[in-house]
């Protein structure tokens, strides 16, 4: 088995798994490594990151020194193939015209997704984040807790490889020792700000991302990974060889061609291929999951995108993991007599509940990082972060929940922009840049948003996608409890940039003008929540469709809450204990 | 990760990080998207050039009129070198002249682009080095690009706004600061541009080393 084409296809699979990206691409590890056979579809071409990254290539061997395009947002060298805030051909609409209540939608169509040009931060939810209506009566409890899932933290940090450091803070969690890969040191301008915001309490520790800072324990870990399955264990050890550490030079939203981050196309789907049991179809765009007599998901309907043609391929299982918003949309497509209002919708909360995290953002000037004498600042993105450090506040801020820092410093490639700011020209003017070069810092919040009633989507009634497939249309609104936390942080930011005697513009102190448009942090969730009872949630605690239970929901639609963690470790750890679940029901002939 | 000479202390030779990228990426370069038969149309394309597109070929070094014809003058090419040279002038007498680097062709690719984010510095740009042809006749009989350094400077030290710019300057003005922003941006982009603002990064290393004693000290850190 491989990745096929069209005449290669088998009559029947155990389980179809749609999108390829960290939702699909777990399961679809999960599956074969224990003998499952299955067939994943996926909407956008074949993408191999070992061939096709661009590695060592310099902002001046991209068209327009790689400033980011409509085709290309995030900068010509980014690893997002046909995809961005548009997809050509493929539309979303929104059902206000008020730029507060947008939703910016960003999908990638490529083999692995969004996980090729992902940030690589993995932080696990802590108990707090798995039971926030018991703590502040907002939103919901998960039907779950952080001890059901915190084993399968374990398994994917080992699993993907991540770095960081135990630091034993509140609602932080720890992993268990030999788990996490060490650190990368952090940076000069990252220790001067930890030096000088101690004072107000605020830590600044290793941050959590799926990077090899050293190779993985491919003697230990397979057994961990996988007890009592020797032929899993040969070919994860086998797969965890082929992944060098990283060389600290480059930029992973590039995508990494020696494997040394995670990506499903480099981490997830070669072992699982390696099984045989893996087919992969790519340009196979999932329009609606099929059903029995006996009302039990039995295939799917997709379009070849190579001919255009609408083709039926059959399972006993399903897993959607198409991007959240995506898998509400063909559940929302998937309309029969027994479901008239869309697969598993019997609730009406199939599109409900969308959440993003709560941006904001401040940058400033740094008088003491200039003319800092020369070393290699550069070292794969992100190596510190502050993490929520408010929870004994929690009534005195006006906001619920909290949120964490991500910012950067350092002596960066240089390209568009540098040297903007200086005046005159000639040998005085090329004095100040190299001066004022690397001396610069971005702070960036990152917030838990509380599901509401006003944020969701649905079918847009008119408009189709180049397919004639409904397309999705959003309505979207932040309550005050996002925009409060926006202006906090910018008023934070602030604080801080002043700490470091640094320079930045008066903090905007209206929330609702602070904070970033929905959707725009790219951790898109809900949409089909878990829960404890099937009229208030689409799908239980092991992500089963109420009404279906042999189908799956394995992206982040079943999220009930979104932490401020980032959601994508938690995406795969659920993906995981979900996908244990269905393989046990299926050994049971439950489903 | 063998194979690392001793007195290369954590510095590992690009070559041999590129080896274990692996040969299949050379090959790449040459067919990089055998599945990708369903390429879409691109929005909007400008006449006579080709827009970046959804899925362009990542794995290539482009230079200025691989996707879209250059459009500047000769003329205002030569003026374009000319002032590139004069706001970013050589460290050290080795160090090539920013106009050898190609910056101006840089310049060129950026104000033809069929893209928005670009088009507004397209008149700016093109306008902004006739006047400066046109005030250097006016001047001294000359065109920019013959002037001696000091007649160079008189013309540019009235728009580069370090001393008050005057009233009949100010689109000047306007135009230097764009034409600088362009210039300084395509210059520190070169390896030369790395070396004057003490860049050293993309370079592979087997590990991270932090920041070293001297900065940490010129942090108070140390
Ligand atoms: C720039 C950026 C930075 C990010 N940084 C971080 C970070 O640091 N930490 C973090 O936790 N998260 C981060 N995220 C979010 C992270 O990428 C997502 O949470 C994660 O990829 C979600 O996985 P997924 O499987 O649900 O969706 P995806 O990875 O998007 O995969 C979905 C796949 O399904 C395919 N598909 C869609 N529709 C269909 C269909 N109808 N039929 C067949 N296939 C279909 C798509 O083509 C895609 O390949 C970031 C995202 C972006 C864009
Ligand atoms: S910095 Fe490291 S992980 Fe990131 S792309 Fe480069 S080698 Fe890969």
């Amino acid at each position: 088995m491989a990745i096929i084409t069209e005449k290669d296809l088998q009559p029947n699979y155990d389980v179809i798994v749609v999108g390829s990206g960290a939702g699909g691409g777990q399961s679809a590890y999960t599956l074969t490594m224990n003998g499952v056979k299955v067939l994943m579809l996926e909407a956008g071409r074949n993408y191999d990151p070992v061939t096709e990254t661009p590695m060592f290539q310099s902002k001046a061997d991209a068209p327009l020194l790689g400033m980011g395009t409509r085709e290309k947002p995030f900068g010509f060298h980014d690893a997002t193939v046909d995809g961005g805030w548009e997809v050509p051909g493929e539309p979303y609409t929104q059902a206000s015209t008020d730029p507060k209540q947008r939703f910016d939608w960003w999908r990638a169509r490529m083999l692995g997704g969004r996980t090729n040009h992902w940030g690589r931060i993995s932080l696990r939810n802590g108990p707090y984040d798995f039971k926030p209506y018991s703590r502040d009566g907002l939103g919901f409890d998960w039907p779950l807790s952080y001890e059901d899932v915190a084993p399968y933290y374990d398994k994917v940090e080992m699993l993907v490889g991540v770095y960081g450091s135990n630091e034993g803070l509140e609602n932080t969690p720890d992993s268990p020792n030999g788990t996490l890969l060490p650190p990368p040191k952090a940076r000069a301008g990252e220790l001067y700000v930890k030096k000088h915001v101690a004072k107000f309490g605020i830590p600044v520790i290793p941050i959590h991302r799926a990077i090899l800072s050293t190779r993985q324990d491919h003697v230990n870990f397979p057994a961990r990974l996988h007890p009592n399955n020797p032929k899993a264990q040969k070919i994860i050890a086998k797969a965890m060889q082929e992944r060098a550490a990283c060389f600290w030079a480059t930029d992973c939203g590039r995508g990494c061609s020696i494997k040394a981050n995670y990506q499903s196309t480099t981490v997830h789907l070669p072992p699982a291929l390696a099984t045989g049991n893996l087919d992969i179809l790519c340009n196979a765009h999932a329009r609606e999951v099929t059903v029995g007599a006996d009302g039990k998901a039995n295939g799917v309907i997709y379009i070849d995108k190579v001919t255009g043609q609408e083709r039926a391929v059959k399972g006993r299982a399903v897993i959607l993991a198409a991007s959240s918003g995506e898998t509400a949309r063909i559940l929302l497509n998937s309309k029969s007599n027994r479901f008239p209002n869309g697969l598993a919708n019997g609730s009406g909360l199939v599109g409900k509940y969308i959440m993003d995290t709560v941006g904001a953002g401040l940058g400033g000037s740094v008088p003491a990082f200039e003319n800092l004498p020369v070393h290699n600042e550069e070292g794969a993105g992100t190596h510190v972060y502050i993490p929520w450090w408010l929870y004994k506040d929690a009534s005195k801020l006006g906001f619920a929940r909290g949120y964490h820092i991500e910012f950067g410093t350092g002596r960066r490639m240089p390209g568009l922009g540098t040297g903007g700011a200086s005046p005159g020209y000639g040998k005085s003017y090329k004095e100040e840049v190299r001066q004022k070069y690397g001396a610069g810092i971005g702070f960036a919040g990152r917030g838990e948003m509380i599901p509401n009633e006003d944020s969701f989507c649905e079918l847009d009634p008119t408009v189709k996608d180049k397919w004639g497939i409904p397309v999705l249309r959003f309505h979207w609104k932040w309550s005050e409890h996002e925009t409060k936390q926006a202006a906090h942080m910018e008023a934070t930011f602030a604080m801080m940039i002043e700490a470091i005697g640094g320079k930045t513009r008066t903090p905007q102190a209206d929330g609702s003008k602070a904070i970033d448009t929905g959707g725009r942090i790219i951790h898109e969730v809900g949409g089909a929540i878990m829960g404890a009872n099937a009229k208030k949630s689409v799908a239980n605690q092991w992500n089963q469709c109420w009404e279906v239970p042999n189908l799956l929901l394995n992206d982040g639609s079943a999220f009930c809450s979104n932490a401020d963690k980032n959601p994508t470790l938690t995406i795969m750890a659920l993906a995981w204990r979900a996908t244990d679940h269905l393989i046990e029901e299926m050994r049971k002939g439950n489903l | 990760m063998e194979n690392i000479p001793a007195d290369n202390s954590g510095q590992i030779d690009r070559r041999q990080a590129l080896k274990w990228i692996g040969a299949a990426a050379a090959a790449a370069a040459v067919f990089p998207h055998a599945s990708a038969q369903d390429r879409l149309a691109p929005p909007s394309a400008s006449p006579g050039g080709k827009r970046i597109g959804w899925d362009p070929l990542l794995n290539k070094n482009y230079v200025p009129g691989d996707l879209w014809a250059l459009t500047l003058t000769p003329k205002q090419r030569k003026a374009a070198a000319s002032l590139t040279d004069l706001i970013l002038p050589p460290d050290n007498p080795s160090d090539k002249l920013p106009s050898q680097l190609g910056v101006q062709a840089f310049i060129d690719e950026w104000i033809s682009s069929p893209y928005d984010e670009t088009a507004k510095d397209r008149p700016v740009i093109t306008e902004g080095l006739d006047w400066l042809d046109a005030e250097a006749q006016r001047r001294f009989q000359k065109d920019f690009a013959e002037l001696a350094e000091p007649q160079k400077c008189a013309i540019a030290d009235d728009i580069c706004g370090k001393t008050a710019v005057k009233k009949e300057f100010r689109s000047a003005q306007n135009f230097f600061n764009r034409f600088r922003y362009l210039a300084a941006s395509g210059y520190y982009s070169t390896p030369q541009g790395w070396k004057d603002v003490g860049y050293v990064g993309n370079v592979p290393t087997l590990n991270f080393d932090g920041p070293t004693p001297e900065a940490l000290k010129h942090l108070g850190l140390a």
